[in-house]
């Protein structure tokens, strides 16, 4: 029998959360590894487009001009001292970037350049043409190879191991050879990303599973604000995938099947370039009141010019042309509103640590909470960046207190190779796990998606609740070692079920409208009885409600006008 | 639509033939827009659960599921099934040069010990500016261009160097290294990134590629790789990495065109190894004698074509001014 593997400080994920993570805990001086059922390079911070925002002093722009849009954009749902954390960080944390060797676009004076973005009053997204995310995730894994973290590629973690009461590790398959392995840590921060393959269509990527929020959930964790679930205004028709924000940022308008710019009716000083939770409903009402075409409106990017086209947002005139025969120089694309991100999470402080000891969480499986309501467009890769830093910093340092938490590896890993097994041998009658996915996706998007009422959501958990009966039948196909998707994706799916009854359950709770909660039976916001977070932690009848208070400093909650 | 998607399939732990190359047909129906991912999808959810693939984005830019279709490298889901169907058929197989874990799971392993041996970060000699490095919106533009590469593998997977010679460097590799030899921000104040350069015209580097221009139409994201690979041919020389057989075939080449209006096909490798490298020379012997015996040996006595000077007055309009030497042609990094 193989020693155990063994690390200080292990990171499951890599996209950028993780990484920049394990790349600080190892800076710090902990033994780090990160581990993720991906190659690093493949993780979904690829898909962040637009860009990352950032308020630089020396360009005129301030932190608190940044915070307040960030705290205006949750709908004063996010944690003011997050927020603040957030904001005044993102300048040194750009520079890094950029010193790591991120090929940012310039201005004129081969200074840094900006993009407007959604729900901001100032131009302070810096970009790399429309790729930024991948920009990034590439040059994060350029410092990963040079920190020398020992990295575990595409292993799934199927088990956390927490043993008197403290993080002691995790279960890990290895997909290429089916084996199973046992790995100790003294901390473990998860950086497993969003749950969005639980809506469907979605412009999540296929990994996109909540297997993070699943697990920490699962083992007594708190998820909160799950009800907040961002629908992005521009994804493509058909195949659901994402058009950036960036094209809205650079000019394009928004058109009904007349041409008309719809967006003067809702958000008149801002139009196009209103919060997202603002602009997707804007869309959604014109759609459903019989202005839009085939379930769509339109994005019209003609005005822009073929060279500034070609220059900011070739990747997506690409995907245009790609998978909806629409060459966006020419002529409109249409475009829905679709689900892009999920605002909740796991609950942490501002250094990443959740209600659970040694266990931390960072970006967006994590809840800080610097997104409230409603998250800004190009606030997700600069949450990344900065919490991912600060939860590697402070588990390095805590890690040289604290030893190893003693427990019978082999047993663990007899029961784990026996629940597996379990799985492998139900009978081949069941559903298998696509059709249920398919059913839980529908349902999601038909009653919790960009307006709900409690009879929806009603049916809905009614759904969720025949889906779990089924799940715990789900037939693997598949009985092989070697690569078994099968196996993963049935694993995959009980996380999306216990993610998807949070954010039913959470979608019930809040009797208001709020950010990307828009209640057709409680059409107004609510900060009487409302402004608080909503915290769902496992019961035996389902997630158990309880809630926990916004963090006020500076920024008093008012009405909200774009 | 319907359509039958021919998987090249492989299962390592298969005690019957599976366990070698083998194909299987799936007829399935599709959307007129389906990718053929979207195809292999629906394979994998409603009908084989036993189909490996890697996938995730489903928009050209995870670079998971570079794969053979119709015998080509490229990404399942950057391609139209409709365009690519062939007498109602499309085949998918494994992507080439890496070997197969199983189905269309390839081991990448390979593919990324190749990026880590460019030393692939930025490395500026001497301090970073306190802000960001002023360098020119051009000058970042043409990189993005290069650092689109979404590392799928596409590249690797039809390069006929690497499939003979694995240890090329090859496409993706090289293209990640010009990514850092182009950046103004790596190197030395001037940008010149000596060390790179100097390790790239190594053997196994730059010279090794023959430009036969398969990862170039491979490329799902424009990264054109052997473009990239030339033009760091051109750093090297210019930085004065000109003594090995890559830069002197170069030379040679150029000289002997120039000068003659045609090829000097003997003497084309001689200078390529230089006239006192007897060792090197001695390993073309046997193919000299090949050569000879069936009629191939070059001329010994090399004629200029008939209207030669029409060929010089070109090469004459066309030739730089040759660029002085910078370092030495030992390297300066020990």
């Amino acid at each position: 029998m193989p020693e155990d593997l063994q690390h200080d400080v292990l990171i499951v994920g890599a996209g950028l959360a993780g990484m920049r993570a394990a790349i600080a805990a190892r800076a710090g001086g902990a033994t780090t590894a990160i581990i993720s059922k991906v190659h690093p390079v493949r993780s979904h911070s690829n898909a962040a487009q637009g860009g990352i925002n950032a308020a630089l002093l020396d360009r005129g722009d301030d932190w608190e001009d940044h915070a307040y849009d960030t705290i205006k954009g949750s709908d004063f749902l996010g944690d003011q001292d997050a927020i603040e954390v957030m904001c005044r960080q993102a300048g040194a944390s750009l520079i890094d970037m950029e010193h790591m060797g991120v090929t940012f676009n310039r201005d004129d004076e081969g200074r840094l350049g900006t993009r407007a973005f959604g729900g901001q009053r100032r131009a302070r997204t810096f970009f790399v043409g429309d790729f930024t995310g991948q920009a990034l995730l590439h040059v994060m894994f350029e410092q990963l190879i040079k920190s020398g973290v020992q990295r575990y590629e595409e292993w799934f973690v199927t088990s956390l191991i927490m043993e008197e009461g403290r993080a002691a590790g995790v279960i890990a398959l290895e997909i290429r050879t089916g084996e199973l392995h046992v790995i100790r840590a003294k901390t473990v921060i998860f950086a497993t990303g969003g749950c969005g393959r639980l809506f469907e269509p979605s412009t999540n990527a296929l990994i996109v599973t909540g297997d993070g929020m699943g697990l920490i959930y699962n083992a007594g964790g708190q998820l909160m604000d799950m009800e907040m679930v961002q629908y992005h205004p521009t994804t493509l028709a058909g195949s659901g995938v994402l058009i950036s924000e960036a094209a809205r940022g650079e000019g394009a308008y928004l058109r009904d099947k007349d041409g008309n710019r719809f967006m003067e009716k809702y958000a008149p000083n801002m139009m196009e370039l209103a919060s997202r939770d603002v602009v997707s409903r804007a869309e959604q009402t014109e759609i459903n009141g019989g202005n839009g075409v085939d379930g769509c409106v339109y994005l019209d990017c003609t005005h822009l010019g073929e060279s500034l086209i070609m220059e900011k947002l070739s990747q997506i005139r690409e995907i245009g042309i790609d998978l909806a025969g629409a060459d966006m120089i020419r002529e409109p694309i249409p475009i829905r509103p679709g689900m892009h991100y999920i605002m909740g999470g796991i609950k942490t402080d501002v250094n990443g640590l959740t209600n659970l000891n040694g266990i931390y969480a960072a970006g967006e499986c994590a809840n800080v909470s610097v997104h409230g309501g409603n998250r800004l467009g190009a606030n997700s890769l600069l949450d990344t960046i900065v919490f991912g830093e600060r939860a590697g910093n402070h588990a390095a340092d805590a890690v040289r207190s604290i030893g190893y938490a003693d427990f019978d590896s082999n047993a663990t890993l007899a029961r784990e190779r026996r629940r597996i097994q379990e799985m492998l041998d139900r009978p081949e009658n069941g559903d298998r796990w696509g059709a249920i996915r398919k059913d839980m996706g529908d349902s999601m998007n038909r009653n919790v998606a960009v307006f709900r009422n409690e009879e929806g959501i009603q049916e809905t958990l009614g759904d969720l609740h025949d889906l779990r009966r089924r799940y715990e039948n789900v037939p693997v196909q598949n009985k092989a070692k070697t690569f078994n998707t099968d196996l993963i994706f049935a694993l995959e799916l009980g996380y999306m079920l216990d993610c998807a009854d949070t954010i039913a359950v959470g979608a019930l709770e809040r009797r208001e409208s709020r950010g990307a909660q828009f209640r057709v039976d409680y059409p107004e916001r609510n900060d009487e009885e409302w402004l608080h977070h909503i915290v769902l932690t496992q019961g035996d009848g389902g997630p158990q409600v309880s809630e926990l208070p916004v963090v006020i400093t500076n920024w008093t909650p008012e009405e909200r006008k774009y | 639509m319907d359509v039958t998607i021919r998987v090249r399939r492989q299962d390592p732990e298969a005690v019957d033939e599976r366990r070698l190359p083998y194909w299987q047909d799936y007829p399935v129906t599709i959307a007129d827009n389906a990718t053929v991912l979207d195809a292999l999808i629906q394979i994998r959810e409603d009908d084989d659960g036993t189909l490996s693939l890697r996938c995730s984005c489903r928009s050209a830019i995870c670079g998971s599921c570079a794969m053979r279709i119709n015998g080509h490298a490229g990404l399942a889901c950057k391609t139209i099934a409709n365009t690519v169907i062939q007498d109602g058929v499309i085949t998918v197989e494994p992507a080439g040069v890496m070997p197969v874990v199983k189905d269309l799971v390839v081991n990448f392993d390979l593919f990324w010990e190749k990026i880590e041996a460019v030393d692939p970060y930025l490395k500026h000699i001497g301090r970073e500016p306190e802000g960001e490095y002023i360098v020119s919106n051009d000058a970042m533009l043409h990189l993005s261009s290069v650092t689109a590469c979404i590392m799928c593998g596409a590249c690797v997977s039809d390069c006929t160097v690497l499939e003979v010679d694995p240890t090329f460097l090859g496409p993706a590799a090289l293209a990640k290294a010009y990514r850092f030899t182009a950046d103004p921000r790596d190197g030395d104040d001037e940008g010149v990134s000596m060390e790179r350069l100097w390790a790239l015209s190594e053997p196994t580097g730059i010279w090794d590629c023959t430009r036969c221009n398969e990862c170039v139409q491979a490329c799902p994201k424009g990264v054109a790789p052997m473009d990239r690979i030339m033009a760091m041919r051109e750093q090297a020389i210019q930085a004065g990495y000109d003594n090995n057989n890559g830069a002197r075939h170069t030379d040679a080449f150029t000289e002997s065109v120039g000068h003659s209006g045609r090829l000097d096909e003997l003497r084309l490798p001689i200078k390529s190894v230089g006239m006192m490298n007897l060792p090197a020379l001695m390993d073309y012997m046997p193919v000299a004698f090949r050569a000879m015996r069936r009629g191939k040996m070059p001329p010994i006595a090399h004629k200029n074509v008939d209207n030669v000077e029409a060929v010089r007055r070109i090469f004459d309009r066309t030739q730089p001014e040759p660029a002085a030497p910078k370092v030495s042609n030992n390297s300066p990094f020990g």
